[in-house]
């Protein structure tokens, strides 16, 4: 299991130390520090084995957080809770950085003793910790306040406190879909998929028993044998594709929140939960079949002699012309050895950007069906240097008012069978937003 | 509220100033106090010299401040172990608590104290709270236990803590439940052979239940811990992975790279034709493609178990070959993981896609990188016969970007592309000759010397080529030099009019003025070779070589089994068993994946069990003794396995010196331009000793009695015999793990009168053997080969044959400790193997050892007493008339019967086949089933052996 924890700063000062194994010593602090933060060469890897210690470390903006070992444990679990860890971190005081590390000190170390013991990850939702890590003693606390506190963090549903109370019953459902491609410069895609997330914000009283509905093929293949009418949420927006006609979609694989019951997802493909309170994440997903690819992007690359390149690129949105796209940014890399560069543009702003080495075209909105151009000169410094410009891809990020994967919410309903509101009290609201993730296209 | 202000103070005198602030009366300066020292200890500071004033701060009612008190005393408590015992009244108090969270808390920093004062205190706390009524504070004391048999394992056990841990398994609380399993588990490694976790049935299905309720954390504890479980049979197998399926779909990736753990070793069990088998398949592919969405480490994590699954299941993934490509901004470690998975995905089907990511890999920025998606090109030529033509044509194309080591690179694998397809690509040779001077590594100029060499005859300059690399020849590295000079003797073999004088230099550099013993002694070898017979000379080193085989990189298959038991940890990380980066006793336990056992079968199998008892089959083989190391070790200096990087000319060169040391003539040494045979030529002469002996004794050993075939026929007719002699069960002797993939198993027996050894060698590995042959060291009843090794056939992979080895008792003798030892070399087209292995030393009681009465009587008053030795037979249920006719077909013969006041006195003699005679003594008692046996012989020594004969003949 885990021996011990450290979080250092950009210098590979220690900020945080705890050991919780015997067999790592004061000089692992050092060793990880020697071998990997002062290392010469960039990090080759996540994982460290310095003199038959193990290190696994993780980088958040330039703190290093890092965990060693002597034992075969569990690699994935490892990064697993040095993630958790961070997300721990910033919901109690926001950026993992050195100065609020340093401000917290006493508060993290009582965190690590709280969610790691012996080396062994415990409960470590953030809303079970906030009860009773405070900061402010538990001297006022009663006594049925301890034990709920306790039988809330070992409990079977460590996520949610009995007894919470609305008057006004209300969800809210985010489909937040992260579109990544990657085409060849002649327009073929050489990979494509969306990763999506289902974000719930629940204000429900009591303990609710929800059940979740999506135009999933297997679910809807299923109903249409057996002559199952489809039951559409009151608040179903639906999705704007331009192939919005589609009615189902196929999920590649997807993975739940742990209040999401997964053996009934497996054996029935429902998706029922009794909800955490507020703000969570219920499910991720991901598609590659039938994609609706929100832009095209069409470079051309020309070299004109050794000291000049005249780039032209064509941007084309691929959706119904009444909806509108947003925070539309293309980059285009430009060569180290650049010297000016001219850029026209029929839309939006563009602009060099020495330091990033890159032609930086935003638009702030842009209807669907439409098209759009830039060309730019740029002009080289002759350099003896014989590497070869790697030519990196044309990267772009938007977004937009629907999800690219196709799917739509078709229902979420909450039962609630000891209190008196029904599913139909119930205010919900659904939204869809498709952003960019890693949308590139080679030139 | 900022705390950061603690960090700063570093002024001189500090320490006296905080042990005021310690003291002071106010508890908010006596709270910032400790702080400071928590933030001193942290930087690394030393402030043991406050103990004694910070311990004081720890009765408090202040939760934060005590919490930091405990945590400084779990730092400095070992280095003050007197002072420490102060605490131990607040723990013990605390321990009583009425806020179960304070309760906790104390139990929990009691075990991170190792101070045996404080174990002993601790002892009774922790009794109390894992019987506590709340559900946290029992949680936390699960895995004090841990904590504590660390410190002191004797005590746990003493206390009987273990079975309260056991007892928390079937706890109310899934949190309980989970804590519990994680400290047996931790337990139970480091006893490997306790049956602590008592996998049944039962408490599976209680982990079972308990794994649908418990915290992420706690569902990774279960399933790490089901992986540890051989379900009995394939039905158990299926029920148990329909309830872990579910598991993919976590969020965790932990929870689902361990899930995957446990379906693919028990997976391993279902019948493949079963549709379950099928539909399980499937659902594994998807969460595996996921977990390449989440964060780069995992990633990482992620790509190199799913390298190994591949390698296992290739049916897996084989139509995902999209998700691994590179992304521009995935970080290194990940870009060169995906890339070796896309090269063991590469097939017919997609290699057109690959081969076209391949070559943009080719132009990016990072070096090695680079080199990989070089190196990958090449491999796909190799893998994907219809590529290669592609593959090479593209490799030309990067030579033409003059990227030094883009080419450098380039050219290396172009010379595996030869060795799999000679006589194909000649053509582009012009192409890289062209490329000779920018050549600046020893990896790849030898492997342009050695495309001079190997095509010399079809390059009108060769000799200039080779002559250039000459001038430096001092300078350069031993790889290049010792291919320098195979390649200048080809070239002179091909064209010994032109290169006369070349050839001569070479050999004068290689053999005067170096002094590297490899260089040298091959630079003897062609020297002699050559002025002795150049016609031999031209067959030994322009021999035809064997193909490369395409996957020389895979993970040798017991390995690989061990990995998977190993998936998402970190051996499966490294690619190493955990023994290789793990001190002391955990994990040197080798785990591997269950055989398939239909559900009618016997589930007694002694390998079938918790992966304790795994382990103890495979203890039984691993008795090599020293000596036998030794030798082996000596001639397997340089016998590395082929890596990824290695190129493949050495991996000949080796397979033709192992060759060497059984055929016993020099053909095969001078291979070609191997490294490692100046490492075989230095062993042999050694070996030949060992070894020279035995062809000289073959003939001879064929004028024993019966003959291999004879001894067969002979054979068959004995099988009817209702009394045959006893033959032990046959037991692995080589792991393939040991031997390159080939596993040898076998037993010895006596058959009408010739000694057979027995065995059944399997093919493990992934190419064909050949050419098996097989030798004995000396040993003490001068045991050797009758006749060559039958293995007529090729072995393919995955196939096993039985043979049987007649063996005769004429070869050389030396004493081997114990008596009955046996050194075996086995080799075949890849190496030579060392085992020992013990026979039964009544396969060497000969048919005519019945004495003569009279003889035995004078013969057993001639021996002194001295020599006698006496020895108890346990539970044998044998009646003396069943046991003597049973003793009779191993050769020991009944001379007299006496009974004397109900016991039988059976007289026995045995002759063994060097001439020695034992007597013996048995004494059967009716209804008492020990027997008493003495044995009387001119060499007591053979008398342990014998009795372990009789041991064996009885029993079975």
């Amino acid at each position: 299991m885990i021996g011990g924890l450290f979080i250092y700063n950009h210098k590979g000062e220690v900020l945080i130390s705890r050991v919780y194994r015997d067999d790592i010593g004061r000089n692992a602090v050092d060793a990880f520090r020697v071998n990997v933060i002062h290392a010469r060469q960039q990090v080759r890897s996540p994982v460290t084995n310095i003199a038959r210690t193990s290190f696994f470390h993780v980088k958040r903006s330039n703190i290093w957080l890092a965990a060693v070992t002597k034992q075969n444990v569990n690699a994935a679990m490892v990064f697993e809770f040095l993630y958790k860890m961070c997300d721990v971190m910033a919901a109690y005081f926001g950026k993992v950085s050195e100065e609020n590390i340093k401000n917290n000190f006493v508060l993290i170390y009582e965190l690590l003793d709280e969610i790691l013991d012996f080396g062994y990850p415990q409960n470590s939702e953030t809303g079970a910790l906030k009860t009773f890590i405070t900061q402010q003693g538990i001297k006022g606390q009663t006594k049925e306040e301890q034990s709920q506190i306790t039988s809330q963090v070992t409990g079977q549903i460590g996520w949610r406190r009995e007894g919470i109370k609305y008057r006004r019953n209300e969800l809210f459902l985010d489909v937040l879909e992260s579109v990544n491609l990657l085409m060849s410069p002649q327009g073929q895609v050489l990979s494509a998929h969306v990763s999506g997330r289902v974000v719930m914000k629940s204000y429900l009283s009591g303990m609710p028993e929800c059940k979740f509905g999506m135009n999933d093929k297997i679910v809807i293949d299923k109903a249409g044998k057996g002559g199952v009418t489809d039951e559409v949420g009151k608040s179903d927006l639906g999705g704007g594709g331009s192939t919005s006609g589609k009615q189902s979609i196929a999920i590649d694989d997807c993975t739940f929140n742990q209040c999401v019951r997964l053996s009934k997802f497996d054996s029935e493909r429902s998706i029922s939960f009794i909800p955490p309170d507020g703000e969570y994440e219920l499910m991720r997903y991901r598609t590659t079949k039938d994609i609706i690819l929100p832009f095209r992007v069409i470079p051309l690359v020309r070299e004109v002699g050794r000291t000049k390149l005249e780039v032209k690129v064509v941007i084309k949105s691929n959706f119904k012309p009444s909806l509108l796209a947003q925070k539309i940014e293309v980059r285009i890399p430009t060569p180290l050895n650049t010297s000016g560069v001219q850029v026209i543009c029929m839309k939006g702003k563009a602009k060099y950007k020495a330091s990033e080495n890159a032609i930086v075209w935003k638009i702030k909105r842009m209807a669907g069906m439409k098209e759009s151009q830039i060309s730019a000169e740029i002009e080289l410094l002759p350099t003896n240097d014989k590497k070869k410009w790697a030519r990196p891809p044309i990267s772009m990020n938007f977004e937009v008012p629907f999800a690219p994967s196709g799917l739509k919410v078709r229902y979420l309903k909450v039962f609630e069978s000891k209190l008196n509101y029904s599913d139909h009290d119930v205010v919900k609201w659904v939204r869809y937003i498709g952003r960019s993730g890693i949308y590139e296209t080679r030139c | 509220m900022t705390d950061s202000k603690y960090f700063t103070t570093t002024k001189k005198g500090e320490i006296f100033e905080l042990k005021a602030e310690l003291n002071s009366d106010k508890k908010e300066k006596k709270k910032e106090a400790v702080k400071k020292v928590i933030a001193s200890m942290t930087v690394g500071k030393d402030v043991s010299a406050l103990f004694p004033d910070v311990v004081n701060c720890m009765q408090t009612d202040n939760l934060e401040l005590k919490k930091l008190v405990y945590l400084y005393l779990m730092n400095y408590a070992k280095s003050q172990p007197d002072m420490a015992i102060m605490a131990v009244n607040t723990f013990v108090k605390d321990c009583e608590d009425a806020n179960p969270l304070i309760r906790a808390l104390a139990v929990r920093t009691m075990g991170c104290i190792r101070v045996d004062k404080i174990t002993e205190y601790l002892c009774e706390p922790l009794r109390k709270c894992l019987k506590d009524e709340d559900p946290y504070v029992r949680k936390t004391a699960a895995v004090c236990v841990a904590k504590l048999h660390d410190i002191n394992a004797q005590l746990v056990e003493d206390q009987g803590f273990l079975d309260t841990l056991k007892d928390l398994i079937s706890d109310s609380n899934p949190m309980v439940v989970a804590n519990a399993v994680a400290a047996l588990s931790e337990i139970a490694e480091s006893h490997p052979n306790s049956n602590l976790l008592d996998l049944n049935p039962q408490s599976i299905n209680k982990l079972l239940t308990a794994l649908n309720e418990c915290t992420e954390w706690g569902q990774i504890f279960i399933l790490d811990c089901l992986a540890n479980y051989t379900p009995r049979d394939d039905r158990e197998s299926q029920s148990i992975c329909e309830r872990v399926t579910p598991r993919l779909s976590h969020a965790n990736s932990a929870v689902v790279l361990s899930a995957v753990k446990v379906l693919m070793k028990f997976m391993e069990m279902l019948p493949k034709d079963l549709d379950y088998y099928s539909t399980l398949l499937k659902k594994l592919a998807p969460p595996l493609v996921t977990l390449l969405s989440a964060e780069p480490e995992l990633q990482y994590v992620a790509l190199r178990n799913i390298n190994l699954i591949v390698q296992k299941r290739p049916e897996i993934l084989k139509h995902e070959m999209k998700v691994f490509f590179v992304k521009y901004n995935d970080p290194i470690y990940v870009k060169l993981e995906k890339l070796d998975i896309m090269i063991r995905l590469a097939s017919q089907a997609n290699i057109a896609q690959v081969l076209a990511e391949l070559k943009e890999y080719a132009t990016e920025v990072d070096v090695d990188f680079v080199r990989k998606a070089v190196r990958a090109i090449g491999r796909c030529a190799i893998k994907v016969e219809q590529s290669a033509e592609r593959c090479v044509s593209t490799l030309l194309d990067l030579i033409q970007t003059k990227v030094n080591y883009v080419v450098q690179e380039a050219i290396v694998v172009i010379k595996d592309i030869f060795r799999k397809y000679p006589n194909k690509y000649e053509s582009v040779i012009a192409t890289l000759c062209e490329n000779l001077d920018s050549l600046d590594e020893p990896e790849a100029r030898a492997a342009m010397i050695w495309i001079v060499g190997e095509y010399a005859e079809r390059i009108d300059n060769a000799d200039e080529l080779l002559e250039s690399f000459l001038e430096g020849f001092h300078d350069e590295s031993t790889q290049v030099q010792l291919q320098l000079l195979t390649a200048i003797v080809k070239l002179f073999l091909k064209k010994p009019t032109e290169t006369q004088e070349l050839v001569q230099q070479v050999l004068s550099l290689a053999t005067q003025d170096s002094d590297n013993p490899d260089l040298r002694d091959r630079g003897y070898i062609y020297w002699r070779l050559l002025s002795t017979d150049p016609v031999a000379a031209k067959e030994v080193v322009l021999a035809e070589k064997p193909l490369i085989s395409e996957e020389t990189d895979l993970i040798e298959p017991t390995l690989l089994e061990e990995l998977i038991c190993h998936i998402g940890t970190l051996a499966s990380v490294y690619h190493k068993p955990p023994s290789a980066f793990v001190e002391g006793s955990r994990g040197v336990m080798h785990k591997r994946l269950p055989a398939r056992t239909g559900s009618g079968e016997s589930t007694e199998s002694p390998d079938v069990g918790t992966a304790a008892g795994g382990s103890a089959p495979e203890a039984a083989p691993s008795i090599i003794p020293s000596q036998g190391d030794l030798l082996g070790d000596l001639l397997n200096l340089d016998m590395a396995p082929p890596t990824t990087s290695g190129p493949p000319p050495p991996t000949t060169g080796m397979q033709m010196g192992g060759m060497d040391l059984l055929g016993g003539g020099l053909d095969s040494l001078m291979g070609d331009e191997s490294e490692p045979l100046g490492g075989d030529i230095g062993g042999s002469p050694a070996m030949g000793a060992g070894f020279g002996a035995a062809p000289a004794v073959m003939p001879a050993s064929l004028n024993a009695p019966v003959g291999g075939g004879l001894g067969d026929l002979f054979d068959l007719g004995g099988v009817g015999m209702p009394m045959g002699a006893y033959i032990p069960p046959k037991i692995v002797w080589l792991p393939a793990m040991k031997a390159k993939g080939l596993e040898i198993s076998g037993t010895f027996a006596r058959r009408a009168g010739v000694i057979q050894m027995e065995l059944i060698l399997t093919n493990k590995a992934m190419s064909v053997m050949t050419d098996f042959a097989i030798q004995f060291n000396r040993n003490s009843f001068g045991l050797a080969p009758a006749g060559p090794l039958q293995v007529l056939t090729p072995l393919g992979p995955n196939q096993t044959i039985e043979v049987s080895l007649p063996l005769s008792t004429v070869g050389p003798v030396m004493k081997m400790d114990p008596l009955n030892n046996l050194q075996v070399a086995v080799k075949n087209n890849i190496d030579v193997f060392y085992f020992s292995c013990q026979y039964p030393i009544s396969m060497l009681f000969v048919e005519d050892g019945k004495m003569e009465r009279q003889v035995f009587l004078a013969t057993w008053k001639d021996i002194p007493n001295d020599n006698e030795s006496q020895f108890q037979i346990k539970d044998c249920h044998l009646n003396s008339d069943a046991a003597s006719s049973k003793l009779q077909g191993s050769n020991i013969f009944t001379i007299a019967k006496r009974t004397v006041e109900g016991q039988d006195m059976l007289y026995m003699s045995i002759k063994l086949s060097n001439g020695i005679w034992v007597l013996a003594e048995l004494r059967v008692q009716a209804g008492n089933p020990n027997y008493t046996i003495s044995l009387k012989c001119r060499a007591p020594e053979v008398s342990q052996c014998v009795f372990q004969c009789y041991e064996a003949v009885l029993k079975n």
